[in-house]
């Protein structure tokens, strides 16, 4: 148990190099290598959705991966995102709404909805609840969540719009 | 509109009644919260815990000496090593007569009485190692027979869970209100139903944390708690650890939900502390998912035989319940585990005008975990069970369930009033509501729809349920039976030289939006901007004393004393004013952040120059001139035990006879909360709350099987509500201020959680009701309307 790992990873556009536990999962290595608390473990099986984050693009949770097995990856966190501005709308739409209460969920969800975002358009919000419906949040019973991604999307899709 | 004067809460520039975007969300949004796991420091331990495999087993020998050796492991300890340090405690309320429970340790001794019960810790290094040696940790143990049921438990010649009780009977009562048997026997129809409401538990996104740091050079203890109740936490550790009143601090930062879970005392957590003291060094213990399952109070697990009497007419003549509830092994502390069967008998039927009622409660021991108070305490058994008998009842009668409930509720003019079971309602709109709510659904509408919808085979279910919420509870709660548990809150109000505004005040923030509640209130009444004023919560040496934030009493008590504090110190603002300006307090105001002359609203100073002649230039106020710029203000209710809100809620369903599965199509709430500070925080706690009652009525259960194993410990394996099933939830509101305070503001947080099973099984029998079938058990899974539908 006790092998070790050389990685090289960027992290939130930063270079990153660790050696790292073979067994240390990736929301582990975020947050106790690397100060990131704000991807979280809630389950560690994958099914809460608090440690959402974008891996090489695509929206991952880091309970079911491990350090170790992202040697040369590019992760964005919540941290990365906010910092970008990539999700600024978005944020701010879900302040207007109230669509957070305690918090503990919402990088994951913000990292979710995000890629719905960067698919364009309005999605229905049976639609927006679907692709949501990987993240757990027992606070605000989601309708001002889907609110708020759904307003995001019409004003992105206003904007671009010719 | 207002009935009342025109007060500081209704001037022009008010923030009451104003939806604002909460403060202190931003940093949330940017993943900057932070929890107890998110805390590092110097020197930090990390707790794990050998747990109980088997729900009732003699501890004969445990053998630490492997896992001692482990690289990392600073400390493996048993019940034995921490005998010294930790006193026991016992959860009964005094008040509670008859209430009995055992003795509780940190770590269990001689005995395990439930899978998951703490037995063994290791403080390491890191949490893998803590882990990696608990593997080490070898017990000898001797399994006893479960007693999983609460049937069980009762049953004659069962052997007691704890010998020195005798049995399994925690506690028990009793009421019996008006002439049951005569209303029954003069009934035009009888209805009965035995409805049971699996256990279930909070699934708080955050587990259960805790970090205990222990100076041994001044013996002084810092825990930073995700708990809901910081000042309560204090007393227990004095209680319990051979510390002094002043060198324990309680620390809340932020808390990843709670729902009543994290205001417990649990064993691990008290093992943390006594780690800490123990070592000298900070320990850190975040519940895993999985253990947080077999740890975390559980709450429910009833079975309620009920019966309604009704006459042709409509007329409820009498309800007669018979509740049976497992709570564990021990009555928890220091809340009790008798609460909630307590306000089922409390509850039950009260909204209806029937006089005759009779209710019979029983508390059972169990080898499960311990189960205690959870969001809407008791709030919506008692309603699924009322509600569930009036559809019956409208029937057995054939009436129209909302005709029915419209002949029964109590009448908006009769109040005060007192129910069979002796709450006292001060003044409710279960009338107005009902009204407003079908209105709002468009009731009639829904049936016609309904209708046609059936003859094509498509089977919809329309569910009502009026309901009353138990909120800001008085003194007679728990500090009568001798819980060490603040029923008031307390506010400072402070001027900065710059003008700005702290606060520090005793209720806690959990994501319901206390800190904004709090800061619109104060605001309003100092004629501040919201952005000038910063709310402190959490923290036993920073806040003035109080109970902190549970039963929904943050803004109908923590507001009011807001609201009385900032009063106090606007009132000495202006004091200071006049000196200043030589004009009499009375003839100034404060508007937007200056003094201003109160009949123009001409500005005269600004309240940086208010906060800097106190504070750096006494030499130019008036000889004598003592500048007060901080006021405090306390407040408990005292008129009302409680103050009670009312509401109905209504689903809309349908139902997929094949294969049983509902799909919610849209679900109301209208509630009456007493005066509203921010709108758009009390609809988010009803709709939070709804999805709660939502997850009980449809997913949610705690499986064990006979030997008092859980078989679906895992967040894969327990269903919670997610967005894809849930419904959009339109809420609507009444407002009849609560008299007794000037804010006149109830609490809301119950509300959702209480009436949401009810509306959904009503629904759902609604939809099956054509097919001859019904359903009383919660949660309502496909397999159990296939079952009902004679299909499985």
């Amino acid at each position: 148990m006790s092998e070790s790992v050389d990685i090289r990873l960027t992290v939130n556009g930063q270079a990153v190099a660790r050696r790292v536990a073979a067994r240390q999962s990736l929301v582990d290595f975020l947050r106790e290598e690397l100060g990131l608390t704000g991807t979280r473990a809630g389950c560690e099986h994958g099914v809460c959705g608090a440690c959402t984050l974008r891996l090489d693009g695509a929206i991952v949770r880091a309970c079911l991966l491990f350090a170790a097995q992202l040697d040369g990856a590019s992760i964005e966190t919540i941290e990365g995102l906010s910092r970008s501005g990539e999700i600024a709308d978005l944020q701010a739409a879900f302040h207007q709404h109230n669509a957070l209460q305690c918090g503990f969920c919402t990088a994951g969800i913000l990292v979710a909805a995000a890629a719905l975002l960067r698919r364009g358009g309005v999605p229905s919000r049976a639609e927006i609840r679907d692709f949501l419906s990987g993240n757990y949040c027992r606070c605000t019973g989601y309708h001002a969540i889907i609110d708020a991604v759904e307003a995001t999307c019409r004003a992105r899709a206003g904007k671009s719009a010719p | 509109m207002s009935e009342r004067p025109l007060s500081f809460l209704d001037r022009p520039n008010s923030y009451i009644g104003k939806s604002v975007p909460r403060p202190n969300a931003q940093r949330l949004l940017q993943g900057r919260g932070v929890f107890v796991d998110d805390i590092r420091l110097p020197r930090l331990l990390h707790a794990a815990f050998l747990r109980s495999p088997y729900a009732h087993a003699r501890i004969k020998h445990i053998d630490t000496a492997a896992a001692s050796r482990r690289p990392g492991v600073v400390r493996v300890v048993t019940a034995a090593d921490l005998a010294g340090l930790c006193t026991p405690w016992v959860g009964v309320l005094t008040h509670l007569k008859g209430m009995k429970s055992a003795p509780q340790h940190p770590l269990a001794r001689d005995r395990a009485c439930w899978q998951g019960e703490p037995v063994a810790a290791v403080a390491a290094e890191s949490r893998a190692e803590a882990e990696d040696a608990l593997a080490e940790i070898a017990v000898e143990w001797e399994e006893l027979p479960p007693l999983a049921s609460a049937e069980a438990a009762l049953a004659p010649g069962a052997r007691a869970i704890h010998d020195t009780l005798g049995d399994n009977l925690a506690f028990a009562r009793a009421v019996d209100a008006g002439a049951v048997d005569d209303a029954f026997a003069r009934a035009d129809a009888v209805v009965a139903e035995t409805f049971t409401f699996a256990r279930h538990t909070g699934v708080c996104p955050e587990p259960r944390s805790i970090l205990a740091e222990f100076d041994p050079g001044d013996r002084r203890l810092t825990l930073y708690c995700s708990s809901q109740a910081p000042h309560m936490m204090k007393e227990i550790v004095l209680r319990h650890f051979p510390l002094a009143e002043t060198d324990v601090r309680v620390v809340c930062r932020d808390v990843g939900g709670s729902y009543g879970v994290k205001i417990h005392v649990y064993p691990d957590e008290m093992a943390v502390i006594a780690l800490a003291l123990l070592l000298g060094r900070p320990v850190k213990f975040v519940a895993d998912r999985l253990e947080s399952f077999v740890s975390d109070i559980h709450a429910r697990e009833h079975r309620v035989a009920a019966r309604m009497a009704v006459s042709r007419t409509g007329e409820i003549l009498a309800i007669a319940i018979d509740d049976l509830t497992g709570i564990g092994p021990y009555s928890t502390y220091p809340r009790s585990s008798a609460v909630e069967g307590n306000q089922i008998v409390g509850l039950t039927g009260s909204w209806y005008r029937s006089a005759n009622y009779r209710a019979r409660l029983r508390v059972a021991f169990q080898t499960k975990p311990p189960m205690s108070q959870y969001r809407a305490v008791g709030h919506p058994i008692a309603c699924a069970v009322t509600e569930g008998l009036v559809d019956l009842a409208a029937r057995a009668i054939a009436m129209d369930p909302a005709e029915l409930r419209r002949r029964n509720l109590i009448a908006d003019e009769a109040y005060p009033w007192k129910s069979p079971a002796g709450l006292l309602f001060e003044k409710l709109s279960h009338q107005r509501a009902l009204e407003r709510m079908l209105e709002l659904m468009d009731y009639e509408g829904l049936r016609r729809e309904q209708r046609d919808l059936r003859a094509k085979g498509i089977h919809r279910g329309i569910g009502l349920a009026s309901f009353v919420e138990i909120t800001n509870p008085g003194p007679a709660f728990y500090g009568v039976g001798g819980a060490p548990i603040s029923a008031q809150d307390g506010c400072s109000v402070r001027l900065e030289p710059g003008g700005s505004v702290t606060c520090a005040i005793s209720v806690t923030e959990q994501g319901q939006g206390t800190e904004t509640m709090v800061a619109q209130i104060v605001a309003s009444v100092l004629g501040v901007a919201l952005a000038r004023v910063r709310v402190v919560t959490g923290d036993t040496e920073r806040t003035p004393y109080g109970g902190g934030t549970w039963a929904s009493r943050g803004t109908g008590i923590g507001g009011e004393a807001a609201l009385q504090a900032a009063k106090a110190l606007r009132a000495n603002i202006l004091d200071l004013a006049g000196a200043m300006l030589q004009a009499a307090p009375g003839d100034l105001d404060i508007a937007e952040g200056w003094i201003v002359d109160a009949e123009t609203g001409a500005r005269r100073i600004g309240l940086e120059e208010v906060g800097r002649a106190g504070y750096f230039r006494g030499d130019t106020l008036p000889p004598l001139t003592q500048p007060e710029l901080m006021a405090t203000r306390h407040h408990q209710p005292r008129d009302y035990p409680f103050a009670f809100t009312n509401g109905v809620q209504a689903s809309w369903l349908e139902l997929d006879i094949e294969t049983g599965f509902v799909r919610l199509l849209k679900h109301w709430v209208v509630e009456d909360c007493g005066r509203m500070v921010s709108p758009l925080l009390v609809d988010e706690q009803i709709r939070g709350g709804v999805v709660q009652g939502l997850g009980a009525a449809l997913f949610e259960e705690c499986l064990y099987d006979a030997a008092g194993q859980l078989r679906n410990g895992t967040l894969a394996d327990y269903l919670v509500p997610m967005a894809a099933e849930m419904p959009d939830i339109e809420v609507a509101h009444l407002e009849t201020p609560l008299a007794g305070t000037e804010l006149g503001a109830k609490g809301i947080g119950e509300a959702g959680t209480a009436g949401a099973p009810a509306a959904v099984m009503n629904a759902i029998n609604d939809a099956l009701a054509p097919l001859g079938a019904r359903v009383s058990e919660q949660p309502i899974t496909p397999a159990r309307i296939l079952r009902a539908l004679g299909r499985l």
